[in-house]
Protein backbone atom coordinates (compact mmCIF):
# COMPACT_ATOMS: atom_id res chain seq x y z
CA UNK A 1 0.00 0.00 0.00
CA UNK A 2 2.88 2.20 0.44
CA UNK A 3 4.50 1.78 -2.26
CA UNK A 4 1.31 2.23 -4.42
CA UNK A 5 1.01 5.44 -2.57
CA UNK A 6 4.44 6.52 -3.26
CA UNK A 7 3.82 5.72 -6.97
CA UNK A 8 1.19 8.36 -6.53
CA UNK A 9 3.05 10.78 -5.20
CA UNK A 10 5.95 10.13 -7.17
CA UNK A 11 4.63 9.67 -10.87
CA UNK A 12 1.35 11.67 -10.58
CA UNK A 13 0.77 12.02 -14.51
CA UNK A 14 -0.44 8.58 -14.67
CA UNK A 15 -3.19 9.40 -12.81
CA UNK A 16 -4.12 12.74 -14.09
CA UNK A 17 -6.62 11.70 -17.03
CA UNK A 18 -8.84 9.66 -13.91
CA UNK A 19 -8.43 12.23 -11.69
CA UNK A 20 -10.23 15.00 -14.00
CA UNK A 21 -12.47 12.47 -14.74
CA UNK A 22 -13.52 11.49 -11.83
CA UNK A 23 -13.23 15.21 -10.23
CA UNK A 24 -16.21 16.06 -12.91
CA UNK A 25 -18.11 12.90 -12.35
CA UNK A 26 -18.15 14.30 -8.44
CA UNK A 27 -19.16 18.09 -9.45
CA UNK A 28 -21.35 16.45 -11.42
CA UNK A 29 -22.86 14.28 -8.44
CA UNK A 30 -23.08 17.12 -5.96
CA UNK A 31 -24.31 19.49 -7.68
CA UNK A 32 -27.33 17.26 -8.53
CA UNK A 33 -27.82 15.98 -5.19
CA UNK A 34 -27.51 19.93 -4.20
CA UNK A 35 -30.57 20.93 -6.99
CA UNK A 36 -32.62 17.96 -5.57
CA UNK A 37 -32.07 18.96 -2.03
CA UNK A 38 -32.58 22.64 -3.33
CA UNK A 39 -35.72 21.65 -5.29
CA UNK A 40 -37.21 19.76 -1.89
CA UNK A 41 -35.77 22.13 0.48
CA UNK A 42 -38.12 24.85 -1.69
CA UNK A 43 -41.69 22.68 -1.71
CA UNK A 44 -41.67 21.34 2.03
CA UNK A 45 -40.17 23.95 4.00
CA UNK A 46 -44.00 24.80 5.33
CA UNK A 47 -44.38 21.17 6.84
CA UNK A 48 -40.85 20.74 7.91
CA UNK A 49 -40.78 23.56 10.32
CA UNK A 50 -44.17 22.49 11.69
CA UNK A 51 -43.89 21.68 15.50
CA UNK A 52 -46.67 19.10 15.19
CA UNK A 53 -46.26 15.89 13.98
CA UNK A 54 -49.26 14.79 11.97
CA UNK A 55 -51.54 17.11 8.90
CA UNK A 56 -54.76 16.17 8.19
CA UNK A 57 -56.67 17.00 4.82
CA UNK A 58 -60.21 16.41 3.70
CA UNK A 59 -60.56 12.50 3.65
CA UNK A 60 -62.22 13.38 -0.20
CA UNK A 61 -59.40 15.94 -0.90
CA UNK A 62 -56.86 12.96 -2.17
CA UNK A 63 -54.38 14.68 0.14
CA UNK A 64 -54.25 17.63 -2.03
CA UNK A 65 -54.11 20.71 0.23
CA UNK A 66 -55.66 23.55 -2.33
CA UNK A 67 -58.65 20.97 -2.82
CA UNK A 68 -59.19 20.12 1.19
CA UNK A 69 -61.52 21.46 3.13
CA UNK A 70 -62.15 20.91 6.64
CA UNK A 71 -65.71 22.38 8.97
CA UNK A 72 -64.06 23.80 12.12
CA UNK A 73 -65.93 21.42 14.86
CA UNK A 74 -63.77 18.75 13.06
CA UNK A 75 -61.46 20.86 14.85
CA UNK A 76 -63.04 20.37 18.17
CA UNK A 77 -63.42 16.68 17.72
CA UNK A 78 -59.86 16.33 17.36
CA UNK A 79 -58.60 18.41 20.10
CA UNK A 80 -61.04 16.00 22.34
CA UNK A 81 -58.67 13.07 20.94
CA UNK A 82 -56.73 11.39 23.35
CA UNK A 83 -52.81 11.86 23.65
CA UNK A 84 -53.50 14.73 21.16
CA UNK A 85 -51.84 18.16 22.58
CA UNK A 86 -53.25 21.11 20.35
CA UNK A 87 -54.22 21.54 16.87
CA UNK A 88 -55.04 24.37 14.84
CA UNK A 89 -56.16 25.27 11.54
CA UNK A 90 -53.75 25.69 8.35
CA UNK A 91 -54.88 27.42 5.45
CA UNK A 92 -53.51 28.98 2.13
CA UNK A 93 -53.74 30.82 -0.74
CA UNK A 94 -51.61 32.17 -4.11
CA UNK A 95 -51.41 35.47 -4.74
CA UNK A 96 -48.88 37.49 -6.77
CA UNK A 97 -47.12 40.12 -4.35
CA UNK A 98 -45.91 43.83 -5.49
CA UNK A 99 -43.16 45.65 -3.25
CA UNK A 100 -45.13 48.84 -2.35
CA UNK A 101 -42.36 50.52 -3.39
CA UNK A 102 -42.82 49.87 -6.84
CA UNK A 103 -46.39 49.03 -7.51
CA UNK A 104 -46.31 49.05 -11.05
CA UNK A 105 -43.85 46.70 -11.17
CA UNK A 106 -44.24 43.40 -13.70
CA UNK A 107 -42.20 41.53 -11.61
CA UNK A 108 -44.54 39.79 -9.68
CA UNK A 109 -43.18 38.04 -6.33
CA UNK A 110 -45.05 34.62 -6.66
CA UNK A 111 -46.15 33.81 -2.84
CA UNK A 112 -48.29 31.45 -0.87
CA UNK A 113 -49.90 33.22 1.90
CA UNK A 114 -50.39 31.17 4.99
CA UNK A 115 -53.14 31.20 7.80
CA UNK A 116 -51.92 29.05 10.75
CA UNK A 117 -53.10 28.76 14.23
CA UNK A 118 -50.35 26.54 15.96
CA UNK A 119 -46.63 29.16 15.04
CA UNK A 120 -44.27 26.77 13.23
CA UNK A 121 -40.43 26.55 14.15
CA UNK A 122 -38.86 30.32 14.20
CA UNK A 123 -42.68 31.97 14.64
CA UNK A 124 -44.08 33.89 17.64
CA UNK A 125 -46.03 32.16 19.68
CA UNK A 126 -48.81 34.92 19.85
CA UNK A 127 -51.41 35.29 16.80
CA UNK A 128 -49.76 37.98 14.68
CA UNK A 129 -51.83 41.10 14.37
CA UNK A 130 -54.26 41.22 11.38
CA UNK A 131 -52.33 42.38 7.95
CA UNK A 132 -49.46 41.79 9.72
CA UNK A 133 -47.17 38.83 7.96
CA UNK A 134 -44.17 36.97 8.79
CA UNK A 135 -42.07 36.63 5.26
CA UNK A 136 -39.88 33.54 4.53
CA UNK A 137 -36.54 35.38 4.48
CA UNK A 138 -35.93 34.55 0.18
CA UNK A 139 -37.69 37.44 0.32
CA UNK A 140 -34.99 39.56 1.62
CA UNK A 141 -33.63 39.00 -2.15
CA UNK A 142 -35.98 40.85 -3.74
CA UNK A 143 -34.79 44.03 -1.35
CA UNK A 144 -37.75 43.86 1.10
CA UNK A 145 -36.78 44.62 4.48
CA UNK A 146 -38.51 44.00 7.66
CA UNK A 147 -41.25 47.13 8.47
CA UNK A 148 -42.24 47.08 4.32
CA UNK A 149 -45.54 46.85 3.00
CA UNK A 150 -46.95 44.37 0.19
CA UNK A 151 -49.35 44.16 -2.05
CA UNK A 152 -51.01 41.02 -2.49
CA UNK A 153 -53.12 40.14 -5.49
CA UNK A 154 -54.49 42.37 -8.37
CA UNK A 155 -56.95 44.03 -5.21
CA UNK A 156 -53.54 45.54 -3.87
CA UNK A 157 -54.36 44.53 -0.55
CA UNK A 158 -51.79 45.80 1.89
CA UNK A 159 -49.83 43.36 3.99
CA UNK A 160 -46.89 44.66 6.35
CA UNK A 161 -43.65 42.23 6.48
CA UNK A 162 -42.74 42.03 10.30
CA UNK A 163 -40.12 39.69 9.90
CA UNK A 164 -38.32 36.57 8.53
CA UNK A 165 -38.62 32.37 9.04
CA UNK A 166 -36.00 30.59 7.37
CA UNK A 167 -37.07 27.60 5.10
CA UNK A 168 -40.17 27.83 4.67
CA UNK A 169 -41.20 27.63 1.57
CA UNK A 170 -44.13 25.61 -0.09
CA UNK A 171 -44.09 24.07 -3.55
CA UNK A 172 -41.26 26.53 -4.44
CA UNK A 173 -42.87 29.69 -3.46
CA UNK A 174 -42.25 32.18 -1.07
CA UNK A 175 -44.27 31.80 2.07
CA UNK A 176 -46.09 34.62 4.40
CA UNK A 177 -46.91 33.89 7.60
CA UNK A 178 -49.94 35.92 9.00
CA UNK A 179 -52.79 34.59 11.05
CA UNK A 180 -56.47 32.90 10.07
CA UNK A 181 -57.80 36.59 9.68
CA UNK A 182 -55.00 38.18 7.46
CA UNK A 183 -55.91 34.78 5.58
CA UNK A 184 -59.52 34.99 5.83
CA UNK A 185 -59.28 38.77 4.13
CA UNK A 186 -57.02 38.31 1.58
CA UNK A 187 -58.62 35.05 0.08
CA UNK A 188 -62.04 36.94 0.31
CA UNK A 189 -60.12 39.74 -2.01
CA UNK A 190 -58.61 37.67 -4.30
CA UNK A 191 -61.03 34.49 -4.48
CA UNK A 192 -64.43 35.88 -4.07
CA UNK A 193 -66.74 33.51 -2.23
CA UNK A 194 -64.27 31.56 -1.05
CA UNK A 195 -61.79 32.19 2.47
CA UNK A 196 -64.78 31.51 4.60
CA UNK A 197 -64.20 31.08 8.47
CA UNK A 198 -66.22 28.54 8.79
CA UNK A 199 -64.06 25.78 7.27
CA UNK A 200 -59.93 25.70 7.06
CA UNK A 201 -57.83 23.68 4.97
CA UNK A 202 -55.86 21.40 6.97
CA UNK A 203 -55.38 20.89 10.65
CA UNK A 204 -52.22 21.02 12.03
CA UNK A 205 -51.84 18.32 14.80
CA UNK A 206 -49.32 17.96 17.62
CA UNK A 207 -49.91 14.07 19.38
CA UNK A 208 -47.95 13.35 21.92
CA UNK A 209 -49.30 9.81 22.46
CA UNK A 210 -46.59 8.64 20.58
CA UNK A 211 -48.76 5.66 19.34
CA UNK A 212 -48.47 4.47 15.82
CA UNK A 213 -52.33 4.23 15.24
CA UNK A 214 -52.83 7.82 16.95
CA UNK A 215 -52.99 9.00 13.39
CA UNK A 216 -56.03 6.04 12.62
CA UNK A 217 -57.89 6.91 16.33
CA UNK A 218 -57.86 10.09 15.01
CA UNK A 219 -59.62 9.63 11.64
CA UNK A 220 -62.36 7.22 14.08
CA UNK A 221 -62.96 10.26 15.87
CA UNK A 222 -64.38 12.27 13.12
CA UNK A 223 -66.10 9.27 11.62
CA UNK A 224 -63.25 9.38 8.91
CA UNK A 225 -64.10 12.70 7.81
CA UNK A 226 -60.54 13.69 7.57
CA UNK A 227 -57.22 11.76 6.42
CA UNK A 228 -54.40 12.02 8.91
CA UNK A 229 -50.97 12.03 7.63
CA UNK A 230 -47.40 12.07 9.29
CA UNK A 231 -45.42 15.18 8.03
CA UNK A 232 -43.18 13.22 6.07
CA UNK A 233 -45.96 11.42 4.74
CA UNK A 234 -47.29 14.33 3.73
CA UNK A 235 -44.12 15.94 2.21
CA UNK A 236 -44.22 12.78 0.19
CA UNK A 237 -47.84 13.24 -1.25
CA UNK A 238 -47.21 17.03 -2.27
CA UNK A 239 -46.89 17.50 -5.73
CA UNK A 240 -44.10 16.51 -7.58
CA UNK A 241 -42.09 15.78 -4.37
CA UNK A 242 -41.92 12.59 -5.24
CA UNK A 243 -41.38 12.35 -8.99
CA UNK A 244 -38.40 14.83 -8.53
CA UNK A 245 -36.80 12.65 -5.65
CA UNK A 246 -37.07 9.31 -7.59
CA UNK A 247 -36.13 10.93 -10.92
CA UNK A 248 -33.00 12.62 -9.43
CA UNK A 249 -31.99 9.86 -7.90
CA UNK A 250 -32.33 7.85 -10.92
CA UNK A 251 -29.64 10.49 -13.01
CA UNK A 252 -27.34 9.93 -9.16
CA UNK A 253 -28.05 6.16 -9.73
CA UNK A 254 -26.44 6.75 -13.49
CA UNK A 255 -23.09 8.91 -12.70
CA UNK A 256 -21.90 6.37 -9.67
CA UNK A 257 -22.43 3.92 -12.57
CA UNK A 258 -20.00 6.04 -14.70
CA UNK A 259 -17.69 6.25 -12.12
CA UNK A 260 -17.74 2.50 -11.36
CA UNK A 261 -16.87 1.66 -15.38
CA UNK A 262 -14.38 4.90 -15.31
CA UNK A 263 -12.49 3.46 -12.45
CA UNK A 264 -12.85 -0.30 -13.28
CA UNK A 265 -11.49 0.50 -16.74
CA UNK A 266 -8.60 2.51 -15.97
CA UNK A 267 -7.37 0.87 -13.01
CA UNK A 268 -7.38 -2.35 -15.12
CA UNK A 269 -5.29 -0.47 -17.87
CA UNK A 270 -2.94 0.44 -14.92
CA UNK A 271 -2.72 -3.05 -13.88
CA UNK A 272 -2.22 -4.39 -17.42
CA UNK A 273 0.81 -2.18 -17.83
CA UNK A 274 2.09 -3.63 -14.43
CA UNK A 275 1.84 -6.89 -15.50
CA UNK A 276 5.87 -7.28 -15.16
CA UNK A 277 6.13 -5.01 -12.41
CA UNK A 278 3.88 -7.07 -10.36
CA UNK A 279 5.39 -10.24 -11.41
CA UNK A 280 8.58 -8.87 -10.12
CA UNK A 281 7.23 -8.01 -6.83
CA UNK A 282 5.32 -11.52 -6.59
CA UNK A 283 9.06 -13.03 -7.44
CA UNK A 284 9.80 -11.21 -4.20
CA UNK A 285 7.28 -12.40 -1.85
CA UNK A 286 4.26 -9.59 -2.93
CA UNK A 287 0.83 -11.62 -2.02
CA UNK A 288 -1.90 -10.46 -4.55
CA UNK A 289 -3.68 -8.95 -1.51
CA UNK A 290 -1.22 -6.87 -0.87
CA UNK A 291 -1.12 -5.86 -4.50
CA UNK A 292 -4.71 -5.32 -5.07
CA UNK A 293 -4.97 -3.37 -1.82
CA UNK A 294 -2.84 -1.42 -3.81
CA UNK A 295 -4.30 -0.69 -6.74
CA UNK A 296 -7.77 -0.22 -4.10
CA UNK A 297 -5.84 2.71 -2.51
CA UNK A 298 -4.28 4.11 -5.10
CA UNK A 299 -8.04 4.06 -6.35
CA UNK A 300 -9.78 5.54 -3.31
CA UNK A 301 -6.94 8.37 -2.95
CA UNK A 302 -7.64 9.91 -6.34
CA UNK A 303 -11.51 9.43 -5.83
CA UNK A 304 -10.86 11.31 -2.09
CA UNK A 305 -8.96 13.81 -4.40
CA UNK A 306 -11.09 14.46 -7.15
CA UNK A 307 -14.35 14.62 -4.32
CA UNK A 308 -12.24 17.16 -2.71
CA UNK A 309 -12.07 18.97 -5.35
CA UNK A 310 -15.47 19.02 -6.27
CA UNK A 311 -16.19 19.49 -2.30
CA UNK A 312 -14.54 22.78 -2.83
CA UNK A 313 -16.58 23.41 -6.30
CA UNK A 314 -19.77 22.66 -4.53
CA UNK A 315 -19.01 25.03 -1.95
CA UNK A 316 -18.13 27.86 -3.87
CA UNK A 317 -21.02 27.61 -6.12
CA UNK A 318 -23.44 27.71 -2.79
CA UNK A 319 -21.97 30.94 -1.33
CA UNK A 320 -21.35 32.79 -4.65
CA UNK A 321 -24.88 31.69 -6.41
CA UNK A 322 -26.91 34.86 -6.15
CA UNK A 323 -29.63 33.70 -4.17
CA UNK A 324 -33.07 32.93 -5.83
CA UNK A 325 -31.37 32.28 -8.79
CA UNK A 326 -31.11 28.22 -9.01
CA UNK A 327 -32.77 26.10 -6.00
CA UNK A 328 -29.13 24.76 -4.83
CA UNK A 329 -28.61 23.88 -1.44
CA UNK A 330 -25.37 21.62 -0.25
CA UNK A 331 -25.66 19.91 3.06
CA UNK A 332 -22.47 18.05 4.80
CA UNK A 333 -25.13 15.15 4.23
CA UNK A 334 -25.47 15.46 0.67
CA UNK A 335 -21.58 16.06 0.53
CA UNK A 336 -21.06 12.64 2.30
CA UNK A 337 -23.22 10.84 0.87
CA UNK A 338 -21.26 11.76 -2.72
CA UNK A 339 -18.18 10.47 -1.35
CA UNK A 340 -19.47 7.56 0.27
CA UNK A 341 -21.20 6.54 -3.34
CA UNK A 342 -18.09 7.50 -5.26
CA UNK A 343 -15.77 5.32 -2.56
CA UNK A 344 -18.36 2.51 -2.81
CA UNK A 345 -17.57 2.95 -6.87
CA UNK A 346 -13.87 2.96 -6.51
CA UNK A 347 -13.58 -0.14 -4.63
CA UNK A 348 -16.65 -1.89 -6.66
CA UNK A 349 -14.44 -1.02 -9.82
CA UNK A 350 -11.30 -2.45 -8.86
CA UNK A 351 -12.37 -5.32 -7.85
CA UNK A 352 -12.83 -6.18 -11.81
CA UNK A 353 -9.27 -5.77 -11.65
CA UNK A 354 -8.40 -8.40 -8.97
CA UNK A 355 -8.57 -11.38 -10.99
CA UNK A 356 -5.83 -10.05 -13.05
CA UNK A 357 -3.27 -9.51 -10.39
CA UNK A 358 -4.48 -12.65 -8.77
CA UNK A 359 -3.46 -14.37 -12.39
CA UNK A 360 0.07 -12.46 -12.43
CA UNK A 361 2.64 -15.15 -12.54
CA UNK A 362 5.54 -14.42 -10.59
CA UNK A 363 7.43 -17.16 -12.51
CA UNK A 364 6.77 -14.97 -15.38
CA UNK A 365 8.81 -12.29 -14.32
CA UNK A 366 12.37 -14.35 -14.34
CA UNK A 367 12.06 -15.08 -18.07
CA UNK A 368 11.76 -11.80 -19.28
CA UNK B 1 30.76 -28.00 4.30
CA UNK B 2 28.13 -27.28 7.07
CA UNK B 3 24.53 -29.10 7.71
CA UNK B 4 21.78 -28.40 6.06
CA UNK B 5 21.82 -28.57 2.32
CA UNK B 6 21.01 -25.38 0.86
CA UNK B 7 18.85 -27.19 -2.03
CA UNK B 8 17.78 -30.87 -2.54
CA UNK B 9 15.98 -31.62 -5.37
CA UNK B 10 14.93 -35.35 -6.06
CA UNK B 11 13.53 -36.51 -9.05
CA UNK B 12 12.11 -33.42 -10.04
CA UNK B 13 9.80 -33.41 -13.30
CA UNK B 14 8.10 -30.19 -14.86
CA UNK B 15 6.13 -31.03 -17.88
CA UNK B 16 4.47 -27.83 -19.35
CA UNK B 17 1.18 -28.35 -21.72
CA UNK B 18 1.03 -26.43 -24.42
CA UNK B 19 -1.53 -26.67 -26.50
CA UNK B 20 -3.01 -30.07 -25.29
CA UNK B 21 0.79 -31.58 -26.15
CA UNK B 22 3.39 -31.92 -23.08
CA UNK B 23 6.84 -29.90 -22.77
CA UNK B 24 8.75 -31.85 -20.50
CA UNK B 25 11.24 -29.04 -18.98
CA UNK B 26 12.95 -30.63 -16.52
CA UNK B 27 13.25 -34.66 -16.03
CA UNK B 28 13.77 -36.13 -13.21
CA UNK B 29 16.59 -34.51 -11.84
CA UNK B 30 18.57 -34.79 -9.25
CA UNK B 31 20.35 -32.20 -7.66
CA UNK B 32 21.94 -31.05 -4.19
CA UNK B 33 23.48 -27.82 -3.17
CA UNK B 34 25.74 -27.44 -0.48
CA UNK B 35 25.38 -24.74 2.11
CA UNK B 36 27.25 -22.49 0.69
CA UNK B 37 27.99 -23.77 -2.89
CA UNK B 38 28.11 -21.95 -6.01
CA UNK B 39 26.87 -23.78 -8.23
CA UNK B 40 27.17 -22.93 -11.97
CA UNK B 41 24.51 -23.93 -14.24
CA UNK B 42 25.32 -24.63 -18.00
CA UNK B 43 23.05 -26.05 -20.87
CA UNK B 44 21.76 -25.08 -24.56
CA UNK B 45 18.64 -22.25 -24.66
CA UNK B 46 15.38 -24.76 -23.52
CA UNK B 47 17.26 -26.84 -22.09
CA UNK B 48 15.33 -26.38 -18.77
CA UNK B 49 17.63 -23.96 -16.52
CA UNK B 50 15.16 -20.97 -15.85
CA UNK B 51 12.46 -23.89 -15.02
CA UNK B 52 15.17 -25.36 -12.60
CA UNK B 53 15.79 -21.93 -10.50
CA UNK B 54 12.10 -21.32 -10.35
CA UNK B 55 11.14 -24.10 -9.03
CA UNK B 56 14.54 -23.98 -6.88
CA UNK B 57 13.71 -20.56 -6.11
CA UNK B 58 9.50 -21.07 -5.11
CA UNK B 59 8.36 -19.57 -8.03
CA UNK B 60 7.36 -22.84 -9.87
CA UNK B 61 5.69 -26.02 -8.10
CA UNK B 62 7.56 -29.16 -9.61
CA UNK B 63 5.19 -31.65 -11.41
CA UNK B 64 6.95 -34.62 -9.50
CA UNK B 65 9.69 -35.46 -7.35
CA UNK B 66 10.92 -33.59 -4.04
CA UNK B 67 11.89 -30.26 -3.34
CA UNK B 68 13.77 -29.44 -0.45
CA UNK B 69 15.12 -25.94 0.52
CA UNK B 70 17.19 -24.94 3.17
CA UNK B 71 15.36 -28.24 5.01
CA UNK B 72 12.15 -27.00 4.29
CA UNK B 73 10.17 -28.95 2.11
CA UNK B 74 8.52 -27.13 -0.18
CA UNK B 75 7.02 -29.77 -2.48
CA UNK B 76 3.30 -29.88 -1.81
CA UNK B 77 3.37 -25.78 -0.69
CA UNK B 78 0.54 -23.74 -2.05
CA UNK B 79 0.69 -20.58 -3.89
CA UNK B 80 0.43 -18.34 -0.80
CA UNK B 81 2.87 -20.80 0.74
CA UNK B 82 5.20 -20.45 -1.84
CA UNK B 83 4.87 -16.64 -1.63
CA UNK B 84 5.79 -16.53 1.76
CA UNK B 85 8.75 -18.63 1.67
CA UNK B 86 10.10 -16.70 -1.07
CA UNK B 87 9.54 -13.70 0.99
CA UNK B 88 12.05 -15.31 3.94
CA UNK B 89 14.34 -17.46 2.28
CA UNK B 90 15.22 -17.18 -1.02
CA UNK B 91 16.91 -14.26 -3.63
CA UNK B 92 16.57 -13.93 -7.04
CA UNK B 93 18.56 -11.93 -9.63
CA UNK B 94 16.33 -11.62 -13.23
CA UNK B 95 17.94 -11.94 -16.45
CA UNK B 96 16.47 -7.97 -17.43
CA UNK B 97 17.00 -5.54 -14.37
CA UNK B 98 13.38 -5.10 -13.12
CA UNK B 99 13.39 -3.07 -10.88
CA UNK B 100 10.55 -0.48 -9.53
CA UNK B 101 11.54 2.38 -11.58
CA UNK B 102 9.51 4.86 -9.14
CA UNK B 103 11.85 3.95 -6.19
CA UNK B 104 15.48 4.90 -5.55
CA UNK B 105 18.11 2.19 -5.35
CA UNK B 106 17.96 2.55 -1.69
CA UNK B 107 13.68 2.10 -1.59
CA UNK B 108 14.17 -1.18 -3.85
CA UNK B 109 15.82 -2.58 -1.36
CA UNK B 110 14.03 -1.69 1.19
CA UNK B 111 10.78 -2.73 -0.30
CA UNK B 112 11.71 -6.53 0.21
CA UNK B 113 11.31 -5.62 4.10
CA UNK B 114 7.91 -3.63 3.70
CA UNK B 115 6.79 -6.57 1.89
CA UNK B 116 7.18 -8.83 4.96
CA UNK B 117 5.56 -6.44 6.98
CA UNK B 118 9.05 -6.04 8.95
CA UNK B 119 8.97 -2.07 8.52
CA UNK B 120 8.47 -2.35 12.69
CA UNK B 121 11.96 -2.62 12.68
CA UNK B 122 12.99 0.09 10.08
CA UNK B 123 16.06 1.42 11.26
CA UNK B 124 17.50 -1.95 10.95
CA UNK B 125 15.98 -2.44 7.44
CA UNK B 126 17.83 0.85 6.73
CA UNK B 127 20.88 0.27 7.90
CA UNK B 128 20.95 -3.23 6.23
CA UNK B 129 20.40 -1.67 2.55
CA UNK B 130 22.81 0.83 2.91
CA UNK B 131 25.79 -1.75 4.18
CA UNK B 132 24.85 -3.84 1.24
CA UNK B 133 24.76 -0.75 -1.25
CA UNK B 134 27.92 0.10 0.38
CA UNK B 135 29.32 -2.89 -0.46
CA UNK B 136 28.29 -3.05 -3.67
CA UNK B 137 29.43 0.34 -4.30
CA UNK B 138 26.30 2.52 -4.68
CA UNK B 139 26.96 4.37 -1.49
CA UNK B 140 26.60 7.59 -2.81
CA UNK B 141 23.58 6.13 -5.91
CA UNK B 142 21.80 5.15 -3.24
CA UNK B 143 19.26 8.47 -3.73
CA UNK B 144 19.08 7.49 -7.33
CA UNK B 145 16.23 6.12 -9.53
CA UNK B 146 16.81 3.40 -11.75
CA UNK B 147 16.74 5.32 -14.40
CA UNK B 148 19.18 7.38 -13.25
CA UNK B 149 21.51 4.43 -12.71
CA UNK B 150 23.48 2.85 -15.65
CA UNK B 151 23.17 -1.02 -16.23
CA UNK B 152 26.02 -2.51 -14.51
CA UNK B 153 24.59 -0.22 -11.43
CA UNK B 154 21.13 -2.03 -11.82
CA UNK B 155 22.03 -5.26 -11.71
CA UNK B 156 24.00 -4.58 -8.72
CA UNK B 157 21.17 -2.91 -7.00
CA UNK B 158 18.72 -6.19 -8.10
CA UNK B 159 21.50 -8.23 -6.24
CA UNK B 160 21.49 -5.99 -3.55
CA UNK B 161 17.74 -6.56 -3.25
CA UNK B 162 18.00 -10.18 -3.82
CA UNK B 163 20.25 -10.14 -0.24
CA UNK B 164 18.24 -8.38 1.76
CA UNK B 165 16.22 -10.56 3.12
CA UNK B 166 19.18 -12.63 4.14
CA UNK B 167 18.40 -16.20 1.97
CA UNK B 168 20.14 -18.93 2.46
CA UNK B 169 20.00 -19.39 -1.61
CA UNK B 170 20.22 -17.18 -4.26
CA UNK B 171 19.32 -18.06 -8.35
CA UNK B 172 21.04 -15.63 -10.78
CA UNK B 173 19.24 -16.01 -14.25
CA UNK B 174 21.83 -15.02 -16.69
CA UNK B 175 23.46 -11.85 -14.50
CA UNK B 176 25.64 -10.63 -16.63
CA UNK B 177 24.66 -11.54 -20.05
CA UNK B 178 22.92 -7.68 -20.63
CA UNK B 179 26.30 -6.25 -19.76
CA UNK B 180 29.23 -5.12 -21.36
CA UNK B 181 32.08 -7.26 -20.46
CA UNK B 182 34.06 -4.96 -18.43
CA UNK B 183 30.36 -4.02 -16.23
CA UNK B 184 29.86 -7.86 -16.19
CA UNK B 185 33.33 -9.17 -14.65
CA UNK B 186 32.87 -6.01 -11.85
CA UNK B 187 29.30 -7.67 -11.52
CA UNK B 188 30.85 -11.05 -11.34
CA UNK B 189 33.62 -9.91 -8.50
CA UNK B 190 30.58 -8.51 -6.56
CA UNK B 191 28.63 -11.98 -6.61
CA UNK B 192 31.79 -13.95 -6.24
CA UNK B 193 32.25 -11.18 -3.27
CA UNK B 194 29.12 -11.36 -1.65
CA UNK B 195 28.09 -14.86 -1.62
CA UNK B 196 31.33 -16.06 -0.16
CA UNK B 197 31.96 -13.52 2.25
CA UNK B 198 28.30 -14.25 3.89
CA UNK B 199 28.19 -18.08 2.44
CA UNK B 200 25.31 -18.29 1.30
CA UNK B 201 24.42 -20.73 -1.75
CA UNK B 202 24.04 -19.73 -5.35
CA UNK B 203 22.54 -21.46 -8.61
CA UNK B 204 24.28 -18.84 -11.25
CA UNK B 205 22.79 -19.61 -14.91
CA UNK B 206 25.49 -18.57 -17.23
CA UNK B 207 27.98 -19.29 -20.20
CA UNK B 208 30.31 -16.94 -18.70
CA UNK B 209 33.66 -18.06 -18.11
CA UNK B 210 34.77 -15.94 -15.49
CA UNK B 211 31.91 -17.24 -13.46
CA UNK B 212 32.61 -20.96 -13.84
CA UNK B 213 36.18 -20.25 -12.80
CA UNK B 214 35.03 -19.17 -8.95
CA UNK B 215 32.48 -21.53 -9.46
CA UNK B 216 32.55 -24.76 -6.83
CA UNK B 217 31.18 -26.53 -9.38
CA UNK B 218 30.12 -26.71 -12.87
CA UNK B 219 26.53 -28.96 -13.68
CA UNK B 220 25.08 -29.34 -17.28
CA UNK B 221 21.47 -29.60 -18.41
CA UNK B 222 20.40 -30.90 -21.53
CA UNK B 223 16.88 -31.81 -22.95
CA UNK B 224 15.40 -31.06 -19.00
CA UNK B 225 18.23 -33.75 -17.69
CA UNK B 226 20.85 -32.69 -15.36
CA UNK B 227 24.39 -34.33 -15.48
CA UNK B 228 26.88 -33.96 -12.37
N1 LIG C 1 5.47 -21.20 -19.16
C1 LIG C 1 5.81 -22.16 -20.02
N2 LIG C 1 4.86 -22.78 -20.72
C2 LIG C 1 5.19 -23.75 -21.61
N3 LIG C 1 6.41 -24.14 -21.85
C3 LIG C 1 7.43 -23.56 -21.20
C4 LIG C 1 7.17 -22.53 -20.25
N4 LIG C 1 8.34 -22.12 -19.74
C5 LIG C 1 9.27 -22.86 -20.35
N5 LIG C 1 8.74 -23.73 -21.21
C6 LIG C 1 9.43 -24.72 -22.02
O1 LIG C 1 10.24 -25.48 -21.14
C7 LIG C 1 11.51 -25.70 -21.71
C8 LIG C 1 12.60 -25.17 -20.78
O2 LIG C 1 12.49 -23.77 -20.69
P1 LIG C 1 13.49 -22.88 -19.85
O3 LIG C 1 12.97 -21.51 -19.88
O4 LIG C 1 13.67 -23.50 -18.54
O5 LIG C 1 14.82 -22.97 -20.69
P2 LIG C 1 16.20 -22.22 -20.47
O6 LIG C 1 17.21 -23.29 -20.33
O7 LIG C 1 16.08 -21.25 -19.38
O8 LIG C 1 16.37 -21.47 -21.85
P3 LIG C 1 17.12 -20.09 -22.17
O9 LIG C 1 18.57 -20.37 -22.11
O10 LIG C 1 16.67 -19.79 -23.55
O11 LIG C 1 16.66 -19.11 -21.17
C9 LIG C 1 11.51 -25.04 -23.08
O12 LIG C 1 11.22 -26.00 -24.04
C10 LIG C 1 10.37 -24.05 -22.98
O13 LIG C 1 9.77 -23.88 -24.24
MG1 LIG D 1 16.21 -19.05 -19.25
Amino acid sequence: MRLALKELIRRPGRFVAAAVILTLISVLLMFIGGLLDGLLDSSTGAFRIQRGNLIAYSASSSRSLPRSRIPVEIKDQVARVEGVKSVGGFSTVQVAARPESDPQTRKLIPTILIGYELPPRGLPGDSLDKGSVYADSALKSRGIKAGDFLLLGSPRIPVKVIGFVDDSRYSGQISLWGSMETWSEVTQAVRPGSGGTDTVQALVIDDTSDNPEAAKRIEDATGASIEVLTISEAIDSLPGVATQRSTINQIIGVTVFIALVVISLFFALITIERTTLYGILKAIGASSSTLFLGVTSQAVAVTLLACSIAGLASVGLAVFLPPGTLPFSLSVGRVALSVGLLLFAAIAGCTFSLRRVLRIDPAAAIGE
Amino acid sequence: MSLTPALELKGVRKVYDVAGQEVVALDHADLVVGADEIVVLVGPSGSGKTTLCSIAGALLSASEGTVIVDGNDITSFNAKQLTTFRRNKVGFVFQTVNLVPFLTARENLLVVDELAGRSGNRKAALKRADQLLGELGLADRRNNLPSQLSGGQRQRVAIGRSLMNNPGLVMFDEPTSALDSKTGEHVVDLIHHEMKERGTAAIIVTHDTRITKFADRTVRIDDGVVST
